[in-house]
């Protein structure tokens, strides 16, 4: 689908947290380029431009910037439809050699951030009694990948807030799903050795690296408004459940 | 800033509604109407759908952004909802802290 000819009031409107590199950047542009008006935010400036899209430059853990940046939103648009929690860190690290800031920095931003874009925007999504939330997790949890215990710990906690929170908001028409991605070549992954991902790729079903195109394949069908009946759940790339 | 009649204006008109929805009879709330508790005249999924629409209503109509279960609110030892009138000045409150959190 090519740039919309829609009124900017009929155009869905889409909240991605993380666009400003890795996989975030390539479902902002994607899901722009199809007509959504997308608000993304990292802590860092916007790396690109686009008509439909904005950019505010925001830490997700701070339940402030949060508060206001999806009220700012929801001023603007009067509507949020879609909310991808994509924005994450990793701290690739033996347990025995992890401080406890790194594992709480972790937690805060992959877990409570998380927590908190989906409350503030499930209260807008509230009012049109329709929501789409797609929470991101990873293979590392199921697969159970030694160095990566807390990073993985925080994902599995995505996953079962995800589904609990399907629970609290589906009376209103929000569905809420996770999406747990294969190794995909970007920063997040920079600085873990090849034989290490050739080790995890080699043990899927599917033994490919992951792409973004994948993410935004599973992200299309869980945003679908078709999938109204599909909700806590949770899919893997490559085999992976 | 809104004042105290306007705080409770919102309380009111959207626990009506709240009551309503829920098929009660709204005509005798007011400022002493139980929210929370044994004698509510809402259920606890009726208390957040009523917290989400008076937030909602603040921001949309007055520009006030407010998180009325903030910390402050959650850890007090009487519920800051449990009545129409305690949750008007519990939105004063949280709005002159400016507060979310
Ligand atoms: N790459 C993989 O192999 C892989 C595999 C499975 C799952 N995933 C998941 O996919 C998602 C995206 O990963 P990625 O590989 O694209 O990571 P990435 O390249 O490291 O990008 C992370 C994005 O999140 C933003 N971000 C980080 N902390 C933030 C904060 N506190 N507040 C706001 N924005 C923040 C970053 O921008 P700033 O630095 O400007 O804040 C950046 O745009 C994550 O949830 C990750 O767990 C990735």
């Amino acid at each position: 689908m090519s740039a919309p000819a829609r009124p900017m009031a009929e155009r869905p409107v889409m909240l991605i947290t993380g666009t400003r590199k890795g996989i975030g950047k390539y479902l902002a542009e994607t899901y722009v380029k199809r007509g959504y008006i997308v608000e993304g935010c990292s802590r860092g400036e916007a790396s690109f431009e686009a008509e439909g899209y904005t950019h505010t430059s925001m830490d997700i853990s701070e339940e402030k910037a949060v508060k206001a940046w999806v009220s700012g939103i929801a001023r603007r648009h009067g509507r949020i439809d879609c909310v991808l929690n994509n924005a994450a860190i990793a701290s690739m690290n033996h347990v025995l050699l992890t401080p406890a800031a790194t594992a709480n920095r972790m937690l805060a931003v992959n877990v409570t951030a998380t927590m908190l874009v989906c409350r503030d925007a499930a209260k807008v999504m509230m009012r049109r009694r329709y929501g789409r939330i797609v929470n991101f997790t990873t293979i590392v949890d199921p697969i159970g990948l030694a160095g990566e215990a807390i990073y993985a710990a925080s994902k599995a906690a995505v996953v079962t807030f995800t589904r609990i929170l399907a629970f609290e908001l589906g009376d209103w028409g929000i569905t809420c799903n996770s999406f747990g991605a294969t190794p995909i070549m970007t920063d997040m992954i920079k600085g873990v050795p090849k034989e290490k991902i050739d080790a995890v790729v080699n043990a899927l079903a599917i033994k490919r690296l992951g792409k973004p195109e994948d993410c935004v394949n599973v992200c299309d069908f869980f945003i679908n408004p078709l999938s109204d009946n599909i909700t806590a759940q949770v899919v893997y790339l490559g085999g992976v459940s | 800033m809104i004042d105290r009649t306007v705080a409770m204006e919102i309380v009111l008109s959207a626990l009506r509604e709240a009551v309503d929805q829920n098929g009660g009879d709204a005509s005798g709330v007011n400022e002493q109407t139980v929210i929370v508790g044994p004698e509510a005249v809402i259920d606890s999924i009726g208390v957040v759908s009523l917290i989400v629409d008076i937030e909602q209503r603040l921001e949309m109509d007055h520009q006030v952004s407010v998180t009325l279960a903030n910390d402050r609110a959650m850890s007090q030892r009487n519920s800051p909802f449990r009545t129409a009138a305690v949750l008007a000045d519990h939105i004063l409150a949280t709005e002159r802290e400016g507060a979310v959190s």
